[in-house]
């Protein structure tokens, strides 16, 4: 009985420590990225390194949209993702809707080619792709970037998911009034599944935001990269300033992050649906 | 009798209607690119299309002489037997760990999945300043405890391993997600018979935990391995491939083949053999982990 009891008391110990040990491996970077952002460059390259020293100032802050088109970078991203999550969630809820309650032919293989997709790494086609678009004349544009992620399978597969799971005959109350297709799936369908879209246009939304290798290949110009791009660049090509590019690194996870902050549930819910695929 | 024909196909083709733009976009954008991406793997070509020559098989006699690609493939497997168990098992781990209900979990929860949330490219730059041995924290702490101070990122033994710890970090929270929803899935009453038959903490894990969970459990090692197969950005933003090539995976030889010495036919034959690596990977991961499936039911 004793020992069961210490047994307990140290597997509670144990359980705090390795929890505590990973909290701060975890939150230690974040917290080094936001002091260094206020710092001023002397102050951080001192030596030793100290997290907590000198004077802090919003210098960084400044100078990080002067050092690179940030201003250009931001707006392309905004755009991009923005752009990309919407078309992409409209097709995938349409795909999707289609797959899982309308019958058509060619439908099985049409929904086997739509899963194959997701066994073509992005990076295996990336070459192709480039030519594509350069071909098409749409290098450094919009369109460019939107295109190729305008659907997505993984969008069309949960939307199915979701769509097979709402009643039977739900249709019919709508085609006895006598609307169409599209008045059925915009009117009754998609006001049902909006948990289904709000995680997935979180996941969508991130990833583009995220995305390095995709914009990076289909833009060229420095005013149409967007932050991941610009900024791996930054650090790869000018004269290290620290503050500087953690301002702008800082900045860059902002968005996502406040939105993080007020839509935890929903991240995790579209991360842990993701799960359910398997 | 007529009218009723006419509304089924009327349907029919709106079912074709709503599945039209993301057919058409796959087909223009992931099925030709594919096909072409084994075209150009035959083929020497400029960007303008000027001269086009065919190569047949030399591309790919190429590759398997090519001492770059086997650093290359070598590089993305040491990467891979590396970083997923590492990463599987840390989210593991923490996933078992803040199971539980609490406070305490939830912060933990929260944290842990912060570093997915963010982009790979800035994870990076933060980590290359936190080793980097002049202004680093982690680098000057490792001088504290008696180590040499080493540029890590300049290292050929060490930089390897950087790049597969940034990796972890990054996406061990992901994992616990994933691995949590499968966690909350397993019955309590198994638990709770196991107890009373006296079964340890650890017997509990073994033969409960882990067998129970094992469909989320194999779905997340074939994403790492996959994921591990297209390593790229950390690459990108810490080391550039190097030093002395010791970091290059087989994406980050594709695109400095492709993009920077602009070989696409050369490039094109690399990630046709990736496309393959993966897919038997991933198949036989696959089939391993639904054959030890089988075999528990």
């Amino acid at each position: 009985m004793k020992t069961g009891h210490t047994g307990k008391r140290v597997g509670w110990l144990l359980r705090i420590l390795v929890l505590g040990i990973l909290l701060f491996v975890v939150l230690y970077p974040f917290l080094w990225m936001v002091v260094t952002s206020f710092k001023a460059e002397a102050d951080i390259v001192a030596f030793p390194p100290k997290l907590f020293s000198g004077h802090f100032g919003l210098q960084s802050y400044i100078d990080i949209w002067k050092r690179i088109p940030f201003m250009d970078y931001y707006k392309n991203t905004i755009i991009f993702a923005t752009s990309v999550t919407c078309v992409s969630l409209l097709f995938d809820t349409m795909a999707g809707y289609a797959f899982a309650r309308m019958k058509f032919p060619g439908k099985n293989i049409m929904f086997l080619l739509v899963m194959g997709t997701m066994m073509i790494p992005f990076q295996v086609i990336m070459i192709p792709l480039f030519v594509e678009i350069f071909k098409l004349n749409l290098t450094n544009t919009y369109l460019g970037l939107l295109l190729p992620r305008a659907t997505n399978a993984f969008g069309i597969f949960m939307m199915r998911s979701f769509f097979i799971s709402l009643p039977k005959g739900l249709e019919d109350a709508g085609r006895i009034d006598g609307a169409g297709e599209f008045r059925i799936f915009a009117k009754i369908m998609v006001p049902l599944c909006k948990p289904a879209i709000v995680s997935l246009f979180i996941f969508h939304f991130m990833y583009q935001w995220n995305d390095l290798l995709y914009p990076l290949i289909l833009t060229t110009d420095e005013s149409m990269k967007t932050l991941p791009a610009g900024l791996a660049t930054f650090m790869g090509t000018h004269v290290v300033e620290y503050g500087v590019i953690m301002a702008g690194a800082c900045l860059s996870l902002l968005p996502i992050l406040l939105a993080y902050l007020f839509a935890q549930k929903q991240f995790v819910q579209g991360i842990a649906m993701t799960g359910m695929k398997g | 009798m007529k009218k009723r024909v006419t509304l089924e196909k009327k349907r029919e083709r709106a079912g074709l209607l709503f599945v039209a733009p993301s057919m058409i976009i796959f087909t223009v954008f992931v099925f030709v690119p594919l096909i072409i991406a084994v075209v150009f793997s035959f083929l020497k070509f400029d960007m303008m299309f000027n001269h086009i020559e065919f190569q047949k098989f030399d591309h790919y006699i190429k590759l398997v002489q090519d001492k770059r690609f086997w650093n290359a493939l070598f590089n993305t497997l040491y990467y891979t037997v590396f970083s997923v168990p590492l990463l599987i098992g840390l989210a593991l781990g923490a996933a078992v760990l803040v199971k539980r209900k609490g406070w305490f979990s939830s912060i933990c929860k929260s944290v842990f999945f912060l570093p997915a949330i963010c982009s790979m490219t800035v994870v990076s730059i933060v980590w290359s300043f936190l080793v980097n041995p002049d202004v680093g924290m982690f680098s000057y702490w490792l001088t504290l405890f008696g180590f040499e101070p080493v540029n890590v990122l300049n290292s050929p033994t060490l930089a390897m391993p950087a790049v597969i710890l940034v990796g972890v970090w990054k996406n061990f929270g992901f994992n616990m997600v994933i691995l949590l929803a499968g966690l909350n899935g397993i019955d309590e009453s198994y638990y709770e018979a196991a107890k009373l038959d006296g079964a340890t903490s650890w017997q509990q894990f073994k033969r409960i935990t882990v067998p129970m969970l094992m469909p989320t459990l194999s779905f997340t090692i074939v994403n790492a391995i996959i994921g591990s197969f297209q390593v790229f950005d950390q690459v990108y933003v810490m080391t550039k491939g190097g030093p002395l090539f010791k970091t290059q995976t087989l994406v980050q030889l594709i695109y400095s083949t492709a993009f920077d010495s602009f070989n696409m036919g050369y490039a094109s034959a690399i990630a046709v053999a990736l496309f393959l690596i993966t897919f038997v990977a991933s198949v036989l991961t696959f089939k391993r982990m639904t054959k030890g499936e089988e075999d528990l039911a």
